[in-house]
C-alpha cells in the first residue's frame, strides 16, 4: 500500500506542479484541505506563496490548524513545510503582524542587506542557489554541494535553534534553507520547481514517510 | 552565491508557440506543453511565457492552458499576457504560475504594481519593459506589445517600477528581438545600473556568448532568449534546445553575478 500524502490546500499556491512532481517520482499524492484526509495521510505537505498574514489566516480560516497539531505535535505524521508553509512554522514574521503556528523556535525576518558581504547583491533572493549540509540527515540522501534549488524570498528564518538546522545557503550571508526537528521539516526553496535535485527531496521525504509508518 | 539564470522566453498566441521578429510576423512554431516536457528533460532554470494575443483581443489570460503549463513545468514558470488587476494576479498564483509579468497596464494604473506585491510578494512580480532605440540611439518605452509608444525613458521608468515595488525587470530591445545579432548591451548596462532590482536581459541572443556579454557588459542578473532555444540550423528547423548544464557552468565561470 503506496503511503498518501497530503498537500495542504489552503489558497496559497502551486500544489499542481508538487502533485505532479510527486506522481512523476512514484508517490502517492493528493491535494486536500477536508480534516477526514488529514486523519488518513501519512505524511502531510504545507505549500505557499505569498505574504506571511495571509498565509496564516487563509490556514486558520481553512479550519485545519486544530487537526494538524494534533496529528503533527502529538502523533509525530511526517510533516513538510516548503517556502511560505516553511515559515509559518516559527513564531512570528517581521513581514506581518499574525503569529506564526510557532511549532519550531525562531522568527522570520527580512534579509538585511546592510549585513551582505558584498552590497551589490539583490534582494529577493531569486534564482537558484546551492546548500550546505550541517548535519547528515535521510532528506539530504543523494544530494552534494552541486545540487541547487529554486528560491523566491525576501524573508528567511532566523534565531533558529542550532539543531534544527540540516542545510544553510549564502546570499550575502548564510541563512537556514532546511529545518528539521524530529518529524517536522522545512524547505526554504521549492522543491517543485528544481527539476532533478526536486525530484530527489520527494524521493527522500518518500522514504521517511514510509520509515515512519513502519516503525 | 546565485547561479546566473538563462530563460527561454516562449511567445503563445492562442493554444500554440509562435515566434517573430521585432515583434512582428509571428509565425506558428509548435505546442506549449510539449516544448516544457522538452525544457524539462533538459533541466532548464526558467521558463517565461508571453501571451502576445492577451493584451491585443483584450480576452485576459487564458487560464486552463496555463494550468497546464504549471502543472506540467517542474521548473519556475512566468507568464505575461492581458494582466491588469490583482483578481487576475491571485488567480494565475493560485494555477501555479511563480511569477505574474506586468506591462501595458502599469501606465494606465501604476499603483497596480503595489498592489499586486502586497498579495504576491513583489518577488514574483515581474514588470515587463519594452525599449525601441532610435536613429540617434536614444532610447523610449513601449507598450502594448510594442506599438504604442509612451513618453517614459527606460532608466526613470525602471527606478518608478522599484518603488512601486517591481521585484524584477525583463528588459527587452524591441530592435534586436528575433534577429540575433546580441542584445542591447548600452540599454542593458544604462538600467541595470541604475536599480536594486534583477534585470533580465532579452532581445537579440543569437550565441553563448551574447549571455556573456550582458553578464559581464550589461551587469544583469539573468538572461532570456527565445529564438536560439527554438530554431536550429540554417533552415530554422523548430527543435526546442538549452546548454547543457557544464556548458552554462564553463561560461559564466569568470562572471561575478550577484
Amino acid at each position: 500500500m503506496e503511503e498518501l500524502i497530503v498537500i495542504l490546500d489552503y489558497g496559497m499556491g502551486n500544489t499542481g506542479s508538487m502533485l505532479n512532481m510527486i506522481s512523476y517520482v512514484g508517490g502517492n499524492a493528493m491535494i486536500s484541505k477536508d480534516p477526514e484526509d488529514i486523519y488518513l495521510a501519512d505524511a502531510v505537505i504545507l505549500p505557499g506563496v505569498g505574504a506571511f498574514d495571509n498565509g496564516i489566516s487563509k490556514l486558520s480560516t481553512s479550519g485545519v490548524i486544530e487537526i494538524l497539531r494534533k496529528r503533527v505535535l502529538q502523533q509525530k505524521l511526517p510533516f513538510l513545510g516548503v517556502c511560505l508553509g516553511m515559515q509559518l512554522l516559527f513564531e512570528k514574521s517581521e513581514e506581518g503582524t499574525e503569529r506564526g503556528l510557532g511549532w519550531l523556535k525562531g522568527e522570520v525576518v527580512r534579509f538585511s542587506n546592510g549585513e551582505f558581504s558584498n552590497p551589490s547583491i539583490k534582494i529577493p533572493h531569486m534564482g537558484w542557489n546551492t546548500i550546505n549540509h550541517e548535519r547528515d540527515n535521510a532528506l539530504l540522501c543523494g544530494l552534494d554541494d552541486n545540487s541547487r534549488f529554486y528560491f523566491v524570498h525576501s524573508y528567511h528564518v532566523s534565531c533558529v535553534e542550532g539543531s534544527d538546522i540540516l542545510a544553510t545557503t549564502a546570499h550575502g550571508y548564510s541563512f537556514p534553507s532546511i529545518v528539521q526537528r524530529e518529524n517536522i521539516i522545512g524547505v526554504q526553496f521549492h522543491p517543485e520547481k528544481s527539476h532533478s535535485f526536486g525530484m530527489q527531496i520527494f524521493r527522500n521525504f518518500m522514504e521517511i514517510v514510509r520509515c515512519s509508518k513502519h516503525e | 552565491m546565485l547561479k546566473t539564470r538563462v530563460i527561454p522566453s516562449l511567445l503563445l498566441k492562442g493554444r500554440g508557440l509562435v515566434k517573430g521578429q521585432q515583434f512582428k510576423n509571428h509565425r506558428y512554431v509548435g505546442d506549449p506543453i510539449n516544448a516544457v516536457q522538452i525544457f524539462n528533460k533538459k533541466l532548464v532554470d526558467e521558463l517565461l511565457f508571453l501571451d502576445i494575443s492577451a493584451t491585443s483581443q483584450e480576452c485576459g489570460p487564458n487560464y486552463e492552458l496555463l494550468k497546464d503549463i504549471a502543472s506540467e513545468a517542474f521548473m519556475p514558470f512566468a507568464y505575461g499576457g492581458g494582466v491588469e488587476n490583482c483578481k487576475q494576479v491571485e488567480k494565475l498564483f493560485n494555477i501555479g504560475v511563480e511569477k505574474v509579468i506586468i506591462n501595458s497596464a502599469v501606465f494606465n494604473n501604476p499603483q497596480f504594481i503595489t498592489d499586486a506585491s502586497n498579495i504576491a510578494g513583489s518577488q514574483s512580480i515581474v514588470i515587463s519593459v519594452d525599449v525601441k532605440r532610435n536613429m540617434i540611439g536614444s532610447h523610449t518605452v513601449y507598450s502594448n506589445n510594442g506599438l504604442k509608444k509612451t513618453n517614459r525613458k527606460p532608466v526613470e521608468y525602471a527606478k518608478q517600477l522599484e518603488d512601486l515595488g517591481a521585484g524584477e525587470i525583463v528588459l527587452c530591445s524591441i530592435n534586436n528581438e528575433g534577429t540575433a545579432k546580441g542584445y542591447d548591451l548600452e540599454l542593458l548596462y544604462e538600467v541595470s545600473r541604475e536599480v536594486g532590482i534583477p534585470v533580465v536581459a532579452s532581445g537579440g541572443a543569437g550565441c553563448l556568448n551574447d549571455f556573456k556579454d550582458a553578464i559581464n557588459i550589461g551587469k544583469v542578473s539573468a538572461v532570456a532568449a527565445g529564438n536560439m532555444f527554438i530554431f536550429q540550423g540554417k533552415l530554422n528547423a523548430v527543435l526546442p534546445s538549452y546548454p547543457s548544464p557544464k556548458e552554462l557552468q564553463d561560461l559564466f565561470r569568470e562572471s561575478n553575478n550577484g
